[in-house]
């Protein structure tokens, strides 16, 4: 299990931790249960601060290359990045996301919430014990180069061809391989006399790898 | 103009009947607790009652369900059994990972009504039980203090809170483990960590082990309580209620007597818990079997190739299996398409290197080392299945298109060596007239044995002289500014003097309404397969097509869209 940034699963837990909390305190203040002021308030404020500025924005992968973030995350990845080491490291997280979990367990409504924000700090010590960090995913520089501005599409068809020539020699070569054009199609190199220089052999008048 | 029932309309009616199913469960069992027997139980919580039931009912139904769409051996066997059955309910059961979404969604759905509603009741029973003044709330949580059996208020003293109750009632403590193991299972199974980390979504999911135990003992308790039958007749609630002061004095109105509900989501899932068990025990002993890795074949890019024989293995095309190799991973299984063809006497499949798993499974069958391997070096692997998937149907189509992009390619490695033994074996069951391939990808550096495949495919039936049989375009949809000079410079000739075949390769995406177009053009009246194996976004685009090529006439064309997926 080598690959694995427990930092992602801790994310999502945490999100979700966060909604349930929400929810468990709306339902606390809506129905007027006892407790409601303390507990309710801080559970309101604290799992919004959770929900919205701490952990929306999905971090960046470490190991492989694409990183999928969530919609409209990027106004929050700025404001996230800008407390620098606090929420870059998970340590951090992890001790934040046990202090808010506690006024979760004084009313029956969050405690389902406090319990998942606990778990969800459990995964984050875990994630920072392993030495994983969070980085923000910025937007992409557009680096590869289009071969020419008017090029917008790969084409279509294949490029038009000039009249045929008569075969200057008898006909061997590649069925792929097309005699004329010396260029096997399966590496896209013109080969040099006889075999490709990806070293496919010539046998047979085909290709063979 | 497109008939967009013919592919999507069993799917949508099993969607619309399990619905609602949901439905009348719900409303029905909102209603039951509305009847004469909870008239005093809603004294104390209200509506809450309703809302709390009404959502049990169809949990019970959804957790029913959510453990048959992943048993995998009995789907499969339900497709061999089904040969005779029409095509499209085969294609439903092709759908079974969506479905079992879709059932989770609602067992979620329903988790969080029925929580919510019985947070109010947990509230409403502390209050009850929290009354001074002579209430009828009051008087009724009094009732059963001295035997401990006909007692209404599950709360039983007021020297408690809710938060402590919930945590010491077996319905309860099992309900918070239930919903716990289900939350864990629900964000662990989110795309993202699905997709990349494997392990931790398949390892997490055992938690429903937790799910179905506490789901099972949730209601032994029976804190969910209404009057007897005998108690209703003697003392009538719409009579009753008002003269609860004199309950026990007055012979009209006798001290009500309650008695819990049984438990019965037991009945319910029951059955499928069996199913599943019988389905893990046959998984494992068909991992148990002897499985020899006969030849080993390192291909260019990153690709393993692994031969295996094993006793009794029966395979059609296009399906996948589960490998392990204990001596990497003790509890990792893996799918992998079949590559060989049911025809020959071993099975292959070609694994391509990108984790950590298949990285230490090269390693172990010498990949590294360029010297020959004796027999007994190689692992001993675990094989489960063949599974059945989409491609199985390519044979029953009079004319097919088969498309794969990228690695989705392997799959169709089946299919046409299949056609290509059949074709050398005159096999005249060999039902497709006509066979389209699409090859889409960004290099065939990747998949050269794939290309090695296609060309003796293309001898073959040169030699037979029916080269139109298959049908088959490579699209390299990867190119930069070099190839591009390429492509002018040394163009290729339309016609290959040696094969006679139009042997294009083209470059960028194929221009799909053309391709369907002179497709149904060919073959008018015709039911033509689609089968693809790819990304997401094609499927779509694909789908689409199939959809609005198909004549709304029966008797026309009609494209049927199969999509694969891992």
């Amino acid at each position: 299990m080598g690959q694995i940034e427990w930092a992602m699963w801790a994310n999502e837990q945490a999100l979700a931790a966060g909604l349930i909390l929400l929810t468990g305190g709306i339902v606390g203040v809506a129905g007027q249960f006892k407790d409601w002021q303390f507990a309710a308030y801080g559970i309101d404020g604290e799992s919004l601060i959770d929900i919205c500025l701490l952990e929306y924005p999905r971090g960046k992968r470490k190991n492989k290359g694409t990183s999928i973030d969530r919609m409209g995350q990027r106004y929050l990845t700025i404001c996230v990045k800008a407390f620098g080491p606090l929420t870059r490291n998970y340590f951090v997280r992890a001790g934040l996301h046990a202090v808010l979990s506690i006024p979760g367990g004084f009313m029956l409504p969050t405690v389902l919430g406090c319990v998942c924000v606990a778990i969800a700090s459990l995964i984050y010590l875990l994630a920072a014990i392993r030495g994983e960090q969070w980085e923000p995913i910025m937007p992409q520089v557009e680096s590869k180069q289009r071969p020419g501005e008017s090029m917008k599409e790969p084409p279509s068809n294949p490029p038009p061809r000039p009249p045929r020539r008569a075969p200057e020699e008898t006909a061997r070569g590649c069925c792929i391989c097309q005699p004329h054009s010396h260029l096997c199609q399966l590496c896209l190199r013109a080969p040099p006399r006889g075999q490709c220089d990806q070293g496919f052999a010539q046998s047979n008048n085909c290709c063979r790898l | 103009m497109g008939n967009w029932v013919v592919n999507e309309g069993l799917s949508i009616l099993v969607i619309l009947v399990w619905l609602g199913i949901n439905i009348f469960l719900f409303v029905y069992y909102y209603i039951v607790y509305l009847d004469e027997r909870f008239y005093y139980t809603r004294v104390l919580v209200g509506d809450a009652l309703s809302w709390a039931r009404a959502p049990a009912a169809c949990l019970n139904f959804n957790c029913m369900l959510i453990l048959l769409p992943v048993c995998r051996n009995l789907l499969s066997f339900l497709r061999g059994s089904c040969q005779c059955c029409s095509r499209n309910i085969t294609r439903q059961l092709d759908r079974n990972i969506t479905f079992h979404k879709l059932v989770a969604y609602m067992i979620a759905f329903h988790t969080a009504i029925h929580i919510i509603a019985h947070l109010f009741n947990f509230e409403r029973f502390m209050d009850a039980q929290l009354e001074q003044n002579e209430t009828i709330a009051y008087v009724l949580s009094q009732i059963g203090n001295e035997d401990n059996s006909s007692y209404l208020n599950p709360i039983r003293t007021n020297e408690t809170n809710p938060t402590f109750v919930a945590f010491t009632t077996i319905a309860g403590l099992s309900g918070v483990a239930s919903t716990l193991a289900l939350i864990l299972i629900i964000t662990s199974s989110m795309e993202v960590i699905r997709r990349s980390y494997f392990e931790v979504f398949w390892f997490t999911h055992h938690l429903f082990v937790i799910f179905f135990i506490g789901l099972v003992i949730h209601g032994v308790g029976e804190i969910v309580r209404g009057q007897t039958a005998s108690s209703v007749l003697e003392n009538k609630p719409n009579i009753c209620a008002t003269q609860y002061k004199d309950w026990g004095k007055v012979p009209d109105c006798p001290i009500p007597q309650f008695t819990g509900n049984p438990p019965m989501t037991w009945k319910w899932v029951i059955g499928p818990m069996v199913l599943y068990v019988f389905e893990r025990l046959v998984r494992f002993w068909r991992s148990k079997q002897k499985v020899v890795i006969t030849k080993v074949v390192t291909h260019p890019s990153k690709t393993l190739e692994l031969q295996m024989k094993k006793k009794g293995f029966k395979m059609e095309v296009g399906q996948y299996v589960n490998l392990q190799c204990p001596s990497v991973s003790q509890l990792e299984w893996h799918p992998f398409t079949l590559t060989s063809a049911p025809e020959e006497d071993h099975f292959s499949v070609h694994i391509r290197i990108v984790g950590d798993w298949t990285q230490q499974l090269f390693e172990a069958c010498g990949g590294e080392k360029k010297e020959f391997q004796e027999a007994w070096k190689l692992p001993k692997m675990a094989v489960d299945g063949p599974f059945g998937t989409a491609s199985e149907d390519v044979f029953r189509y009079e004319v097919v298109m088969l498309v794969g992009a990228g690695i989705g390619v392997t799959p169709f490695a089946s299919v046409l060596k299949s056609v290509w033994y059949r074709y050398f074996n005159n096999d005249t069951g060999l039902i497709p007239k006509k066979i389209y391939f699409y090859w889409l990808c960004r290099e065939t550096n990747a998949f050269e044995w794939f290309a090695d495949l296609l060309q003796s495919l293309e001898t073959q039936m040169l030699e037979r002289g029916n080269a139109d049989f298959l049908s088959y375009r490579i699209y390299l949809t990867g190119w930069d500014e070099a190839q591009a000079a390429h492509f002018t410079v040394h163009h290729e000739e339309e016609n290959d003097p040696i094969t006679g075949l139009k042997q294009k390769t083209l470059y960028g995406r194929p221009n799909w309404e053309n391709e369907f177009k002179t497709i149904a053009g060919n073959h008018p009246g015709a039911r033509i397969g689609v089968f693809l194996c790819g990304p997401e976004v094609l499927a779509k685009s694909l789908s689409k097509q199939s959809i609005n090529h198909s004549d709304a006439d029966p008797r026309g064309v009609h494209f049927i869209f199969n999509k694969e997926n891992f």
